[in-house]
């Protein structure tokens, strides 16, 4: 495509976005003649190059846009909601044509005719002098096209650190200046004038990401090579190669902090979208909401910034949508008509901390326990015992937000437990805290950067190691003087005592298949990591010390092994592999227990959905070998049968305090008894469902299996036949199976009674 | 059309790589070994900065290991995961062979050899066997 058109859909899409922005703004300070302004220039000059590039479609939703801004501005029209709503839908109109044009060249066939019509409708009566006239128009627009040209080179550049979605738009703009400039004060009167907005036109560039990237990779190596230097004046005793390795040192540092700096943007580019999206969404659930924006200038990588645009979106949205009461309830609670929803941004300790907050009526702890116990996620026994942060966390977990409330506006498939997964891929948190009442403040923190991360570093079998300090929660050396904390065994599992807590212990040396190291005299060491929200002790050999590392990306022979993050380079140039804690943990078997294991699972097909990848667990049952997907076993138990009672015409057992139906897999009837004698212990998988408590009776546990397979069913709706772990095995519907069993019930007490 | 091979042997065997798939040679790294993964990785070493994973062609080929204290070569390989460093006997030189002199490896050949080498070169004195870069270079599962 010709470079000017390119450059007109880059600067073109950069004044969008700035229109959305000024148009939500307008509408709080309607009397602004400065904001009217320079909406009508951006309008104006998008006209005028859509004409020049004949793109009909384009210029005639453009210009009549134009002329309606006129009559604002000549105030012989009043703004409404109604207008700034026709005024938006046109940037979109224009939006969706730009994208048209970058693919194809041309403006498409949609001439956007109604909502040209209801521009037109807007401007009641004073049509005669604004109509567009056929001959008036062109002379007026190539007038237009000569000034809206000069403008484009500079307009470009002043404008430029507005993020866009265009492809052409990939640059950052590199800015002498700190801070961010300010939005190009308009000339005061200027009705017609495209003066071209001054700004930092003269001390900036645009930069190509490529090349950006390109430096910060130097600059790593840069910053490894210079440890390298470091650890070797430690033991030189050359003072000329001190001080030189010295200022080497200061200057690297400075270096990479400079260019770690050019990739830095400032979160207001991603704000920038959202008055738009909290307006529309306002107005569509017919609520007040003001949005006040603190720190707009907090800078972040680019990266990063691109990743948490989208779950910042949801975010947003979910508070408006559930967080904030409508206006009614908010009078009936003493609380002004306006909600407020804050978004802050600091920098602290090395990590971006970005908060929404809403003054709302907070989360409502029961309903959200209800819900979770409703939807299977948690027992209604471990409901009643969790805390109100354990509770607002339930809402993370998959399934549990398209469980909720499902609206038009919040419904759109993407829950909070994707907007955590997307938060974490970027090693960054996610928290929520609430008041009844008085509202909700989620709470994201994430790194500055990703290349360049603290770790801590770690030795097994002789081997160093790197455990990512986020990850890490405290480090301890246990041995048999220490009071507050103690290894001890529950049963054949190591657990550490740790200030009244209970936490699983997995061996490094195990879970990488090493020799076993023999007893310490001196003690254990072990560092605590974080997996995904569960804390776990890990054994190594020695912890040695934090550094910085450069982080670099794990070769695809390695990426199957599942418990290592990446590479790095040491400080004496040998390579050590980063531990990723979720892998080890897994590995470790860490997340075996009842809820974990669920999420586990969870976790690991919301990661893959693409490969359909299941944790089938594997039985026997009357010679057969048969699978049932992990995530619809919530227990495994072992169950005396002389416990078993006859109930409402099948066999139940009380279990926990509720009543266990038994469905015996082996049985020839369904909702049967299989034939001959039953074995004194059952097995038994717990199932729990919208349908109750169900426990599948088996032979025999196998073990788990990861399978790549499609959830069909077979003819009957209950098994299909595929081979795991190189045997035939049938892969049951345990829902379905459930929905025969229980209708094989009901149709025998019927039978009974009548 | 004549081709460059870059040669080399294993177990007394001469193979040859696509002269343009070799970035170069390298004597023994201090290599980091990675637990758990496939036998034939011998471990990573740093590149100049780069982490490339270290091949044994030996494991790989069914072959074998050379006894201790034997020295061994690297050749790092171009692929499209970046570069990968295989460990071989020796080196040998860079060979221009014509097409004419191309053959197919005998079927008999036993099987990991089998699938890595794609061709066969009938040299003077004797047969050139050539190696398959994107497959000997190829992840497997661990």
């Amino acid at each position: 495509m010709d470079e000017i058109i390119e450059e007109f859909l880059v600067e073109s899409h950069e004044n969008l976005d700035r229109l959305d922005v000024e148009l939500v703004e307008l509408e709080e300070h309607p009397d602004s003649s400065e904001l009217i302004g320079s909406i009508f220039r951006n309008v104006h000059t998008i006209k005028g190059t859509a004409g020049f590039f004949e793109f009909p479609h384009l210029e005639s939703v453009a210009h009549a846009a134009e002329s309606l801004l006129s009559l604002l501005r000549d105030r012989e029209l009043e703004l409404s909601t109604a207008i700034t709503s026709a005024l938006l839908a046109s940037v979109d109109a224009i939006r969706s044509m730009l994208v048209i044009i970058s693919d194809t060249g041309s403006d498409g066939n949609n001439a956007h005719g109604d909502l040209v019509a209801r521009l037109h409708a807007l401007m009641t009566g004073d049509s005669a002098d604004h109509q567009p006239g056929a001959d008036a128009e062109t002379s007026e627009a190539d007038t237009e096209i000569e000034t809206s040209e000069i403008e484009t080179g500079d307009a470009e550049i002043s404008d430029a650190e507005t993020e866009t979605d265009d492809p052409g738009a990939d640059h950052v703009l590199v800015a002498e200046a700190a801070n961010t400039p300010e939005l190009p004060e308009p000339v005061a009167e200027a009705p017609d004038s495209t003066t071209a907005p001054t700004g930092p036109a003269d001390t900036s560039i645009r930069v190509d990401v490529g090349l950006l990237d390109r430096l910060m990779n130097l600059v790593g190596e840069l910053v490894l090579a210079r440890n390298q230097v470091l650890q070797h004046q430690s033991n030189s005793g050359d003072s000329t190669f001190q001080s030189t390795s010295q200022q080497l040192d200061l200057i690297t540092t400075e270096l990479q902090e400079g260019v770690m700096k050019t990739r830095m943007q400032p979160i207001g580019n991603v704000w920038a979208k959202l008055p738009r999206v909290v307006r529309d969404l306002a107005t569509h659930c017919d609520k007040k909401v003001r949005l006040v924006m603190e720190g707009e200038e907090t800078e972040l990588d680019k990266t990063l910034i691109e990743a948490i645009k989208d779950p910042l979106t949801h975010i947003v949205r979910n508070s408006v949508d559930h967080g904030l009461e409508s206006t009614a309830a908010r009078i009936a609670a003493g609380k002004p008509e306006v909600g407020i929803l804050k978004l802050r941004a600091v920098h602290e300790g090395g990590q971006v901390i970005i908060e929404i907050s809403d003054d709302g009526a907070g989360l409502n702890y029961t309903r959200i326990r209800e819900k979770a116990v409703s939807s299977g996620l948690i027992t209604a026994d471990r409901a009643g015992q969790l805390s109100d942060r354990e509770t607002a966390n339930l809402i993370f977990r998959p399934g549990f937000s398209t469980a909720a409330a499902v609206t038009n506006v919040s419904g759109r498939g993407v829950g909070m437990d994707v907007v955590k997964t997307n938060v974490e891929k970027i090693g960054g948190s996610l928290e929520i805290t609430s008041q009844q009442g008085e509202g909700t403040t989620l709470t994201i923190k994430i790194p500055l950067t990703l290349a360049i991360i603290p770790a801590l570093i770690i030795s097994s079998d002789g081997d160093r190691y790197l455990i990512p300090q986020i990850n890490l929660v405290e480090v301890l050396r246990v041995d048999g003087a220490s009071t507050d904390s103690k290894l001890e065994m529950a049963g054949d599992a190591p657990v550490l005592r740790l200030r009244e807590k209970l936490l699983p212990i997995v061996h490094l040396r195990s879970v990488l298949d090493l020799p076993d190291g023999g007893v310490n005299p001196e003690g254990v060491s072990i560092a605590v990591l974080d997996a995904d929200g569960i804390q776990f002790g890990l054994v190594v050999d020695q912890i040695n010390d934090t550094e910085e590392i450069v982080v670099k990306p794990l070769s695809p022979h390695l990426k199957s092994i599942g418990c290592f993050a990446g590479t790095t380079i040491m400080g004496d140039g040998a390579v050590s592999l980063i531990l990723d804690a979720i892998g080890i943990a897994r590995i470790g078997g860490v997340f075996l227990g009842k809820e974990h294991r669920v999420e586990a699972v969870e976790a690991v097909d919301s990661d893959d959905r693409r490969s359909r990848t299941q944790m089938v667990l594997v039985c026997t049952v009357a010679q057969q070998r048969v699978g049932i997907p992990l995530s619809h076993v919530s227990r495994l138990e072992d169950l005396p049968s002389d416990t078993i009672e006859r109930a409402d015409g099948t066999d139940v057992i009380q279990y926990r305090d509720q009543l266990l139906r038994l469905v015996y897999l082996g049985a020839t009837v369904p909702g049967g008894r299989p034939d001959g004698e039953l074995p004194e212990i059952l097995q038994v998988l717990v199932h729990e469902s919208h349908a109750g408590i169900h426990g599948l009776v088996v032979d025999e546990i196998i073990d788990v299996f990861e399978v790549d397979m499609d959830t069909q069913t077979g003819p009957d709706g209950v098994r299909i036949s595929g081979v795991i772990g190189r045997r035939v095995t049938d892969l049951i519907n345990i829902e379905r199976l459930i929905e025969i069993a229980e209708s094989g019930r009901s149709l025998i007490t019927t039978g009974s009674s009548s | 059309m004549i081709r460059l091979y870059a040669t080399f042997s294993v177990a007394g065997t001469l193979f040859g790589v696509d002269a343009t798939d070799v970035q170069e040679i390298l004597l023994p790294q201090r290599l980091t070994r990675v637990p758990l993964a496939s036998p034939d990785v011998n471990g990573l070493a740093n590149l100049r900065g780069q982490v490339v994973v270290t091949i044994d062609l030996r494991t790989m080929l069914g072959l074998p290991p050379l006894e201790d204290g034997i020295p061994t070569v690297n050749i790092v390989l171009r692929t499209e995961h970046g570069p990968v460093s295989i460990v071989v006997d020796e080196v040998g030189d860079v060979l221009e062979v014509h097409d004419d002199d191309l053959d197919t490896p005998p079927p008999t050949l036993s099987l990991p050899t089998r699938d890595l080498v794609t061709a066969v070169h009938k040299l003077d004195d004797q047969l050139l066997l050539v190696l398959d870069v994107k497959r000997t270079a190829q992840p497997v599962a661990a």
